[in-house]
């Protein structure tokens, strides 16, 4: 069985894993970061989203083999310790979440979107969430959430 | 009440966010216990079949595989319960069949469950439950009402001929009939309301463990309902006291209804548990979650309303057939009935109204209570109408409601309601203002210029949540009480530990109670924790559905709070040496009466735990718990508004607008409440315009994943605008209603009468749910000849 190694919120981890065993079950099992969810078996629902190499990725779409030497962060290494990412602070401020469980989805995929827009549009950042879903909040709060979040990041920095 | 800060009133920021936003929650499938094997459920592939036989050898043989059960192994274990007995319009109860919770002789729908393996690993499960050989001996299925009551249908069970549950009627018939001899207008209408898949984000899961040391079971489960679980698990399945099954609800990744019901799995798992010794595990896949979890919705029904000559509603008629699914479910008998019938007299003062329902048993997963459960459907059906008959009586749309609303309050309805109190012309003159109907026309023509047709929709409707009291709801038919309980303990120190028997999986409990006890007896919002969800702590509980929690749950712990006082009035007088009758208690201090000298409830507690110098007579401790059991519903009531543009080409429904005024009782979060009533809107407007459940005729179900089940994704919503008019509720002190499913009750008609609104002019007249843009499109083509 393959060994992998991967840099994960930081830190070298390494594991031995089944050619077939996903980045979200390596994540999830051998390494213990359960913040990172699994919400479907096809690849709809964003639950599962990872920044890999610094982009967001499904890691229900990933092999732990694909990841292999690349660095991996989860949403439990977002916050600055005790400090959240403003982000996360933007969700909270914001009520983007109900039931938390597509929340660690959404918020890595928003944070990969405010890299790469500093400043979107609330059509910008509809759109961009087309692959996460959410049940509890209609979106509504999630998409004021994403905005504020962006510009707190930087505006553009 | 300060209504900054951190009380009532105020939108403080949740105390559960930090723990999800930072991948701390503790889901079940997060927790995992030493030792634990993992069980994979084998689910039935036909919607029908006899079992000749099931051969567990080759699985039993495959790598790391402990256990292998099938129905025959759980014979003699009690079978799946329902928990509400309705009666037909003769009397007789209703059919109840036996539910196995592994499937014993037969298969009754796609997704029963058949087997469980249990592995060392969760693959080596799944890969040797594809070893268990099964002999399926297909039978004709029944996977639609339509076919259910077909001459000569297949049964579902024997003992339920025509497939038929019970045949139920509410209201008064001889005097709606009356009222239809006396219309001047008679106006009808047949609607189906869709069946929807639940889909809460995260999928149901669950670990049991049994405890030899103790003879103690646990099990952790994706439940909005940890004590109901405990109470038809270990009364009803296994037979186990209470004191040695402790059930554990932790963070639930959303409910709507789909984790209300005791499912089969939960059984299966403590069951298997117990048999071998060891943890089990199960996590339901997506693609089983499509075929297990409950369903909803699902009703075929056709109404008539009378009218007299100025369109005041005289009387109304309504016959609903409902599919059950397969089994019945823990709420499922009552969902089309005492939460769907006794709504239709909507915010009218209709005198007389009847409903009949006829339920049927299918092929098809079992359906129960979603977002609204029952009143989403009575809603739609009497906002769809009341559109129509506006229509055919030329009439403005606004107006026919306006003439029928109640205003004199308590009114009685006819189909036995008591509402206690509203303002139904205020919420409608909010949403009409909010949403510039007035200013619709111009919008209508600006669309038309560009090819677009546009159209505005409305309802207005009433709900009915917090379902009470129990000696009522009991000679109904419950087998439950509906009451909640709170326990509110204060430590030596002055920091506040809440129990409730309600349980949070997205509406932000946490925060909300520590709002009303923090307010209540002026500690720090800080110093505030409210544990929920978990049998061993809380000490009783019916749990979270129906918009329930705040009204009875959030009553419970006000009680309790106000016995805490009491009971620090009396220690604080002998403190400051008055009589109890002079203490009065205000921001988290007891003072006599005219003068200045208090003491703080931080002393009260301390003194309460350490009492040595302490009233006789009195018990130490600072703890009470208060049983709350409401004496009727709450009564939220509202209108929404919706408006759409359709392009004709291609039949595409954009939904432009969505306007909410809804009138919830006393907020005590304006920040959750709303997020609560956005989340119902998506909800509603799913159901309007994209969601659907679709079997084959064999009983297949062709909408089994996210690839085929549209769910709302953010790019198919709007911003939601929304505005409350408040009246209290009249009989619970905090004047709370409810708010979860406002949403998901108001929003669909909505949409729909905005929909046919646009098409009007087309010669469109009717249009089911989901608007989708082939159905849509159709709909014009057809109009068009
Ligand atoms: S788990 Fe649903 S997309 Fe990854
Ligand atoms: S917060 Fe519950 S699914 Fe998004």
């Amino acid at each position: 069985m393959p060994t992998v190694t991967m840099t994960v919120n930081g830190m070298e981890r390494s594991g031995t894993v089944e050619g077939r065993t996903l980045l979200v079950e390596f994540l999830r099992e051998n390494l213990g970061l359960t913040g990172t969810h699994v919400g479907c078996d096809t690849s709809q629902c964003g639950a599962c989203v990872v920044h890999v190499n610094g982009t967001s990725v499904k890691s229900c779409t990933c092999l732990a083999v694909q990841a292999d030497g690349a660095d991996v962060t989860t949403i439990e290494g977002l916050a600055n310790g005790a400090e959240l990412h403003p982000m996360q602070e933007a969700f909270r401020e914001h009520h983007g979440l109900q039931c938390g469980f597509c929340t660690p989805g959404m918020v890595m995929s928003a944070v990969d979107l405010a890299n790469r827009n500093p400043d979107p549009s609330e059509h910008e950042v509809r759109e961009w969430l087309e692959g996460n879903l959410c049940r509890c909040t209609g979106y509504h709060n999630i998409v004021k959430a994403v905005r504020a979040g962006a510009q707190a990041m930087g505006g553009g920095s | 009440m300060s209504g900054n800060g951190t009380g009532i009133g105020a939108s403080v920021k949740r105390k559960e966010d930090t723990r999800f936003l930072t991948g701390r929650g503790r889901y079940t499938d997060d927790i995992n216990l030493p030792g634990q094997l993992y069980g994979h459920i084998l689910r039935s592939p036909v919607a029908h079949a006899d079992i000749g036989g099931i051969d567990t050898s080759a699985a039993m043989a495959a790598p790391g595989v402990h256990a292998v059960f099938t129905g025959k192994d759980m014979e003699g274990v009690g079978g799946i319960p329902t928990g509400w007995l309705i009666h037909s319009k003769d009397g007789s109860p209703m059919v109840e069949p036996a539910h196995p919770a592994l499937a014993l002789g037969k298969v009754r729908y796609v997704g029963d469950c058949v087997a469980i393996v249990v592995a060392e690993t969760r693959e080596q499960a799944k890969e040797a439950a594809n070893l268990v050989d099964v002999d399926y001996r297909d039978l004709p299925a029944v996977a639609s009402i339509e076919a259910a009551e077909a001459n000569g249908a297949a049964q579902v069970f024997d003992e339920a001929p025509g497939n038929v549950c019970y045949d139920w009627e509410v209201g008064d018939r001889a005097a709606t009939d009356a009222a239809f001899e006396n219309a001047a207008h008679v106006v009808s209408i047949d609607v189906v309301n869709n069946r929807l898949v639940p889909n809460a984000i995260e999928p149901r899961a669950a670990i049991a463990n049994f405890d030899p040391a103790t003879s103690e079971y646990t099990l952790y489960t994706t439940s909005q309902n940890p004590h109901l679980v405990r109470l038809l698990l270990g009364a009803f399945v296994l037979g186990l006291p209470e004191h040695k099954l402790r059930i554990v609800a932790p963070d639930v990744g959303g409910g709507f209804g789909s984790k209300i019901p005791h499912y089969a799995e939960e059984a299966i798992l403590t069951w298997t548990a117990g048999r071998l010794g060891r943890p089990v595990k199960w996590t339901c896949e997506r693609i089983d979650a499509f075929k297990s979890d409950t369903h909803g919705r699902d009703h075929i029904s056709t109404a008539k309303l009378a009218l007299d000559a100025d369109g005041k509603f005289l009387g109304l008629h309504v016959t609903t057939k409902a599919n059950l699914g397969a089994y019945l479910s823990t709420f499922a008998t009552c969902v089309p009935t005492y939460l769907y019938g006794i709504l239709f007299a909507g915010p009218y003062t209709t005198p007389a109204v009847y409903c009949e329902v006829k339920s049927f048993f299918t092929n098809t997963v079992p359906v129960d209570a979603l977002r609204g459960a029952g009143r989403p459907e009575a809603t739609y059906l009497l906002e769809r109408l009341v559109d129509k008959a506006a229509h055919e009586l030329g009439m403005d749309r606004v107006e026919i409601r306006r003439k029928n609303f109640v205003r004199e309050f308590p009114y009685q309805t006819p189909v036995a309601l008591q509402y206690d109190q509203g303002d139904y012309d205020a919420t409608l003159d909010l949403a009409l203002d909010a949403s510039d109907w007035a200013g619709f026309e111009a919008r209508r023509a600006e669309s038309a210029a560009r090819g677009k047709l546009r159209g505005i929709g409305i309802s207005t409707f009433i709900e009915a949540c917090g379902i009470a009291p129990s000696a009522v709801v009991g000679s109904l038919g419950a087998r439950a009480g509906l009451y909640e309980s709170g326990s509110v303990r204060v430590h030596p120190t002055g920091s506040v530990s809440v129990f409730t028997g309600t349980h949070s999986h997205g509406q932000g409990h946490e925060t909300t109670f520590a709002q009303i006890v923090s307010d209540m007896l002026g500690v720090d919002f800080d110093a505030v924790d409210v544990v929920h969800g978990d049998s061993a702590k809380i000490p009783f509980g019916m749990g979270t559905y129906g918009s329930r929690s705040l009204a009875v749950g959030g009553t419970a712990i006000y009680l309790a709070v106000e016995k805490v006082i009491e009971k620090g009035r009396k220690i604080a007088a002998h403190l400051l040496e008055a009589s109890v009758e002079d203490i009065e208690f205000e921001n988290g201090s007891f003072t006599v009466a005219g003068t200045d000298r208090s003491t703080s409830l931080g002393e009260v507690a301390l003194t309460a735990y350490v009492p040595h110098n302490y009233p006789e007579g009195l018990e130490p401790g600072l703890e009470e718990t208060a049983f709350y059991d409401p004496l009727n519903f709450t009564f939220p009531a509202g209108t929404h508004v919706a408006e759409v543009e359709v392009d004709p080409e291609t039949g595409e429904v954009e939904l432009v607008a969505v306007t909410g005024a809804d009138d919830v009782g006393r907020v005590i979060n304006p920040m959750i409440v709303a997020g609560q009533l956005h989340g119902g809107l998506a909800h509603g407007i799913g159901q309007a315009l994209m969601e659907e459940c679709v079997y084959q005729d064999d009983g297949q179900l062709a909408t089994g994943s996210y690839l085929d089940y549209t769910m709302p994704r953010a790019a198919d919503l709007p911003n939601f605008s929304i505005n409350h008019n408040t009246t209290l509720c009249t009989h619970n002190p905090l004047g709370v209603k409810g708010v979860g499913e406002v949403g998901s009750i108001g929003i669909p008609p909505a949409v729909i009468n905005a929909v046919i609104d646009a098409l009007r002019p087309l010669g469109v007249n009717d249009m089911a749910m989901p608007a989708t843009s082939q159905r849509v499109w159709q709909a014009i083509r057809q109009a068009q000849g």
